[in-house]
């Protein structure tokens, strides 16, 4: 049975929905009682460590483990030579459709990339299995392998489309139209591998209970997992439990189902023990991938008033992880007259990349929006006035209508909240003793991704609400939004609603990505809310019987209508009933459907303005981002804080991504070199200014409850506003990223 | 990380004896670098003997207007007395330049003096280090050498000293007190520290059995005009790119005493002696800040991704002689 949750649409002004409250687990974190995939305690508990391949292709032609196995507190060394099978992956799988998670871990003697797992120590104590596994010794037939990627990227082929993301576009012939345009830049950009670093490592507790598994994983996608490990140990998917409450952030690094699971539940199969794998830092960089480094070319013609007679954007990407999408907001930024859009890629012997914060567009908008702003150099025109002329009416590839679209208001609020008009325009023109100060906007783009959420919601006699959903709680306050919906549709107050959430035994919920998390679970939501609301309405006796349920008011705890109603406890006591729950069953069949006729009427997207203010000092180039404000239009906002809080997480990871991260793979080796907090240089606090975040909050009028998302659109454009920036700070355009200091001497 | 012995000896001779008769042994102070590099099986010590109970936490006065420090006091409690900031600025400032507030509070003086490079390769097991197993080779030369040294640095090793608090030092012509069961030396900073030549496994004058139990800095009424510039890849908490420690006073116009040693450029804690001689008795402006910094940085024998650090170096030395020369205007 399935509801179409489109048709639940309500948009009426609702007291806690839009209210700054805050997260429902904050107190348990705050005091540490929440507990993660690795707290949970079990009776013979063990504890597992990887060990890892040192090249980047080959074969293992010897793994001596005696040494290993001496260790005192050591269990079992797991190794190809004895580890029980995993069934392989079946070539289409939702979860395991990243490369990495479909290596037969301990299947063969075959090793694929630099970190892949080639042994598990299983031992009595962590500190045991990890001195044992670093003194297990392998050797190997070493293979050739391609692990440089400027040295590869010339051998890029097209990347295959796919249903929701096409990889190529044109209209016109925009590379005829650039030859001939009046104005003109071509920009190479390069970009380099990125790592989520989320604060809570990976890490897995499994444990069997004769063909019963209990996970806990910190994972964005619980039922992937399940999915996964159904198909990789050959039980059904109902003896599976996985658990997992609480997530120490993902990014998208915990989207997929990646080695540190797999062996853990391996581990605990072969020992007969329960098992925690709790990855170190390192061995997250080794065996999760991370964001894909891109090279990309961005040229754009125009005429001298500033409108776009040709929009070329081209990129390489890596292949093997999730198909990036880095030309994609270049189809809906701008009405170019002509437009060229190709992506290609390029296969290494890496660690598969995978989906890392707003795929495809974080770095995209990076080239984009820089080449956007070099040309209102050449122009000599204000960069916001350069955008407002390019600004389409409707969606500049195929005519669709956008269904909410407000980059205008955005940047005319930020105009005046920023003081835009301060700015000098000339480069080098605004100083501050030893700094230079430079002024830069660029554009945040991100369409959000409505997955399959199910849902049910239970009214008891005494009035306590439950909503149960599997959702994943990943540091983004899911259950609070939740309750705050729930609570205005039924009219109950706050304290009355109870969302579980991170349990696979739950009706299954959508995964934690695509910025769609929150809005795909407040479909259903709704829906189910309606439904309990017409169950409740039928059990009603006067002077509700016989109303429709268009004339009656959830509120104040019960249905009403004009003065007269009932409580629900009335109802229910009424009906002689403890309970009434109501369910909405939703899956990929009617999330295919779904996407095929939105996307047939209407193109959704969030999008932002963001200005940056950067200090770069005159004598050693280095760049302090000084002041910041995003204006975003997410649609409706359900909570202001918690809105806002992955709004500005997103800016900060941005400014990562523009100024000190990247991962170094040693060109030689394939081997990643700072796989640590210490070498890889997520932003501090000084690193980040005050971050100013306003969300128009105007409901999209094509969605349930007017929401777009909130995840990722804050980090695209980031890297664009500073560079821009910097590029009015000192004169000079960086186009590789990050801005370090050596490129501004 | 190997399992160790533990042993925390009451007063320093016991120490002494325990580093003596234990082979294998190690001392422990605050534990931030020596911790670290066990559990990444760089260091593998059969004994630990922590050495934060011994009474050597105090910082006293000498009769010259010096200071002694004790050899545990703590990175956080050093940067904030009184007498280091009022004599000798650039070491405070030195200090709290280093690391997070959680790790000076951990850190001490004499475990910052002998904190080992964090050149990635020396602290990745699969990769080829000649200080971590002498004539394996070093894949730091044709790898990433961002935070790599481009003076005092051989073919066998051109990895960077990491230390701030040991620029200062420098600068600062500190002397070293060390002990051990065959008696007491003193130690001038300037050779505690060895260049990596063909030996870059040894770092320094430290005998394995001996003890740093103070660290002495002379009266220098020319560092109560000093500074610390730190030059780096984020606004905190990552290590020197470039490091100036600077001291500078002029008298009607011309320099006429000058400290200057530099971090993140020198295979050890850089003396920038060349520079310190060009300046004196000059002029006290802009190009001859410059030439001095050019002439120290001639020596730099870099790597393409290195190369910017003797342009950057230039620029830093230059803008804090002139900081503290315009400091010196001011009054
Ligand atoms: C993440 C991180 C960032 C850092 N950033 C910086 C930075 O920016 N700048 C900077 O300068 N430093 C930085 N550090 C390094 C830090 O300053 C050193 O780790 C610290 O100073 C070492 O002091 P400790 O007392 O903890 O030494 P330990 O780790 O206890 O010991 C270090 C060494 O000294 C020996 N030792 C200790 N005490 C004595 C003694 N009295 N006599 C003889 N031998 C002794 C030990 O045997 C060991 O070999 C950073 C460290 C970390 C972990
Ligand atoms: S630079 Fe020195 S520490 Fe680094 S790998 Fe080479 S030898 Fe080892």
């Amino acid at each position: 049975m399935s509801t179409d949750v489109a048709e639940a649409v309500r948009t009426e002004t609702v007291p806690n929905v839009g209210r700054p409250l805050d997260r429902v687990d904050g107190p348990a974190k705050a005091t540490g009682e929440a507990k993660y995939a690795a707290d949970h305690d079990y009776p013979g508990l063990a504890h597992a460590a990887l060990v890892h391949a040192t090249v980047a292709r080959g074969r293992v032609t010897a793994l001596d483990t005696e040494a290993a196995r001496a260790v005192r507190g050591v269990i079992d060394v797991l190794t190809h030579e004895n580890a029980p099978r995993m069934r392989p992956v079946k070539r289409f799988s939702l979860g395991s459709f990243v490369k990495g998670s479909s290596v037969n871990y301990l299947a063969t003697d075959e090793v694929h990339w630099d970190g892949q797992p080639i042994a598990v120590v299983v031992a009595e104590t962590p500190a045991a299995a990890r001195h044992a596994a670093s003194l297990v010794r392998a050797t190997y037939e070493e293979l050739p392998a391609a692990v440089d990627f400027a040295a590869e990227e010339p051998k890029a082929v097209p990347q295959k489309g796919n249903a929701m993301f096409s990889s190529a576009a044109d209209k016109g012939d925009a590379n005829a139209a650039l030859a001939v345009a009046p104005v003109s830049v071509d920009l190479r950009f390069v970009t380099p591998p990125y790592n989520h670093n989320a604060i809570e490592p990976h890490a897995t507790t499994a444990v069997w209970n004769g063909n019963r598994l209990t996970v806990h994983d910190g994972t964005q996608s619980i039922a992937f997992v399940r999915k996964h490990l159904a198909m990789r140990f050959g039980v059904p998917e109902r003896d599976i439990r996985v658990l997992a409450p609480y997530v120490g952030g993902g990014f998208g690094g915990k989207g997929m189902v990646w080695a540190g699971t797999l062996l853990a539940v391996l581990a605990a199969r072969a020992t007969g023990r329960a098992v925690r794998l709790a990855l170190t830092r390192e061995s997250v960089y080794r065996t999760v991938g991370g964001r894909t480094p891109t090279t990309q070319r961005v040229a754009l013609g125009a005429d001298r008033d500033g409108r776009l007679t040709a929009l070329v954007h081209t990129s390489v990407a890596r292949s093997g992880g999730m198909p990036e999408q880095v030309t994609s907001a270049s189809r809906h930024l701008y009405a170019a007259e002509t437009v060229h859009l190709r992506q290609n890629v390029v296969h290494l012997d890496l660690v598969p990349p995978t989906a890392m914060r707003a795929p495809g567009e974080a770095v995209g908008t990076f080239a984009l929006e820089s080449a956007v702003d070099e040309l209102a150099w050449r122009l000599d025109m204000d960069p916001i006035e350069l955008r407002m002329r390019n600004e389409p009416e409707r969606d500049p590839l195929t005519g669709k209508a956008f269904s909410h679209r407000m980059l205008r208001e955005a940047y005319a609020l930020g105009t005046e909240r920023f003081g835009w008009r301060e700015r000098d325009p000339r480069a080098g023109a605004m100083r501050d003793g030893r700094w230079l100060v430079g002024m830069g906007v660029a554009t945040a783009y991100h369409q959000p991704i409505r997955f399959p959420a199910s849902v049910t919601v239970r009214m008891g006699a005494d009035g306590a609400v439950v909503v149960r959903c599997g959702l994943h709680e990943i540091g983004v306050g899911a259950a609070t939004v939740q309750r705050q919906i729930a609570a205005d549709q039924l009219g109950v107050p706050l304290e009355s609603v109870r969302v579980e959430v991170g349990d696979s035994d739950l009706p299954a919920g959508p995964i934690a990505a695509g910025s769609g998390q929150t809005a795909s679970a407040a479909a259903s939501v709704l829906a189910a809310c309606d439904k309990l609301k017409r169950q409740l309405l039928a059990l009603a006796g006067p002077p509700l019987r016989g109303r429709a349920i268009g004339d009656v008011q959830a509120r104040d705890g019960g249905l009403f209508h004009g003065g007269g109603g009932r409580t629900y406890a009335e109802i229910l006591a009424g009906a002689g009933r403890d309970h009434v729950e109501a369910a909405v069953k939703d899956g990929w069949v009617n999330f295919l459907a779904r996407s095929a006729r939105d996307g047939r009427r209407w193109v959704h997207g969030a999008s932002g303005a963001h200005f940056c203010e950067v200090r770069v000092d005159a004598d050693t180039g280095e760049v302090r981002v000084s002041r910041w404000l995003g204006v975003f239009d997410v649609g409706r906002v359900i909570n202001a804080k918690t809105a806002a809080g992955q709004l500005r997480g997103g800016i900060v990871m941005g400014l990562g991504m523009a100024l000190s991260e990247q991962t170094l793979v040693d060109p030689r080796t394939g081997r990643v070199v700072n796989a640590s907090l210490s070498e890889y240089h997520v932003p501090v606090h000084a690193d980040v200014p005050r971050i100013d975040v306003h969300c128009l909050d105007d409901p999209d009028p094509t969605t349930p409850l007017g929401l777009l998302g909130v995840g990722e659109v804050g980090v695209t454009g980031v890297p664009a506003a500073v560079a821009n920036a910097v590029r009015h700070a000192t004169g000079k355009r960086v186009a590789d990223l990050p801005i370090t200091l050596d490129k501004l001497l | 990380m190997k399992p160790f012995a533990y042993v925390k000896p009451a007063d320093v001779e016991a120490a002494l004896r325990a580093v003596a008769t234990e082979p294998g042994a190690k001392f422990l102070g605050g534990g931030t670098n020596l911790v670290d590099l066990m559990r990444e099986g760089v260091e593998r010590p059969d004994t630990v003997i922590d050495v934060t109970g011994l009474p050597l936490d105090a910082v006293d006065d000498l009769p010259d207007g010096g200071l002694r420090i004790g050899a545990l006091v703590r990175n956080s409690v050093l940067a904030a007395d009184p007498r280091i900031r009022a004599r000798y600025p650039m070491l405070s400032q030195a200090l709290l330049a280093g690391a997070s507030p959680q790790l000076r509070n951990m850190a001490t003086v004499g475990g910052n003096l002998l904190q080992r490079t964090r050149c990635a390769y020396f602290y990745d097991a699969a990769a080829a280090c000649n200080k971590r197993e002498p004539g394996a080779g070093c894949d730091a030369l044709d790898g990433f050498t961002r935070g790599h040294a481009v003076l005092g640095v051989s073919g066998s090793c051109i990895a960077a000293h990491p230390s701030d608090m040991c620029v200062a030092l420098a600068a600062l012509d500190a002397v070293v007190e060390v002990r051990s069961v065959r008696g007491d030396r003193r130690i001038p900073i300037g050779e505690f520290h060895l260049l990596p030549g063909d030996t870059p496994q040894n770092e320094t004058a430290l005998a394995p059995d001996e003890l740093i139990t103070a660290v002495e800095l002379p009266a220098l009424p020319v560092a109560a005009r000093s500074r610390y510039r730190k030059v780096r890849d984020r606004a905190s908490y990552a290590f020197a790119l470039v490091s100036v420690a600077a001291a500078l006073e002029v008298r009607d116009g011309a320099v006429a005493g000058v400290r200057l040693a530099l971090g993140g450029v020198g295979a050890k804690p850089w003396r920038a002696r060349a520079a310190e001689e060009a300046l004196l008795g000059g002029a006290a402006d802009e190009a001859a800040f410059r030439r001095a910094a050019e002439a120290e940085l001639a020596a730099a024998t870099v790597r393409p991704g290195n190369a910017f650090k003797t342009a950057l170096a230039t620029a830093t030395i230059a803008a804090t002689l002139r900081e503290l020369a315009r400091e010196e205007d001011a009054g």
